[in-house]
């Protein structure tokens, strides 16, 4: 997940990029804070200032434009509705139910 | 993508041959406002960016290849691809 928290105006930019949105965008954890560096991505799903989205890296960044021949390693594919569409369950990530698993080993 | 600013280039006689024609510059990512973050880094150049120029950053093998040689399959993981004008805040 992340926040959009910026575009980027490039005018000089491969061919394949012309027509595309660049947004800054902030990664966030399950409470949506902010959680490492902030990120440039391309935009697939009508993204714009402030929204919650999500993204993938990698090649696949480059599957939802035509042709496949995009290059980028980040994109939005999807808009969560609002903050309240984020649920989890919080006891799975904090804090830790069990210790780590080296000392379970060792305990048994 | 990553934001980076161009810092030098490097020159390099002997490399593999699908480099024969590339750019390679030397590139330190930076976060939105400006600020260094990480490591210096190695890109190859489809854009014509100069020094002191902020850059887009694609880390990405396939991508990279494609835009900076023409074609996938070369050794490659970092790209330049865009010339940065101008970040605004917020997003529009």
């Amino acid at each position: 997940m992340a926040r959009v928290i910026g575009r980027v105006v490039a005018t000089v930019k491969n061919p394949a990029l012309e027509g595309r949105k660049l947004l800054v965008i902030q990664s966030l954890d399950a409470r949506l804070r902010p959680t490492g560096r902030p990120l440039v991505a391309l935009d697939a799903a009508g993204a714009g200032a402030g929204e919650l989205v999500f993204w993938c890296r990698g090649k696949e960044a480059s599957f939802p434009f035509e042709g496949g021949d995009v290059p980028t390693d980040c994109t939005i594919i999807g808009i969560i509705d609002s903050e309240a569409h984020v649920s989890f369950q919080r006891s799975a990530i904090s804090p830790q139910p069990e210790g780590p698993l080296v000392r379970l080993r060792a305990e048994s | 993508m990553l934001l980076g600013r161009v810092i030098g280039n490097v020159v390099a006689t002997q490399k593999n041959a699908r480099y024969a024609q590339a750019r390679i510059l030397l590139v330190q990512p930076i976060d939105p406002d400006g600020r260094a973050r990480g490591a210096s880094l190695l890109a190859l150049d489809s854009v014509d960016a100069g020094e002191g120029d902020v850059v887009l950053l694609v880390q990405e093998g396939w991508g990279a290849s494609t835009a900076a040689t023409g074609e996938a399959g070369a050794a490659i993981d970092t790209a330049i691809v865009g010339v940065v004008d101008e970040i605004q805040a917020d997003g529009g």
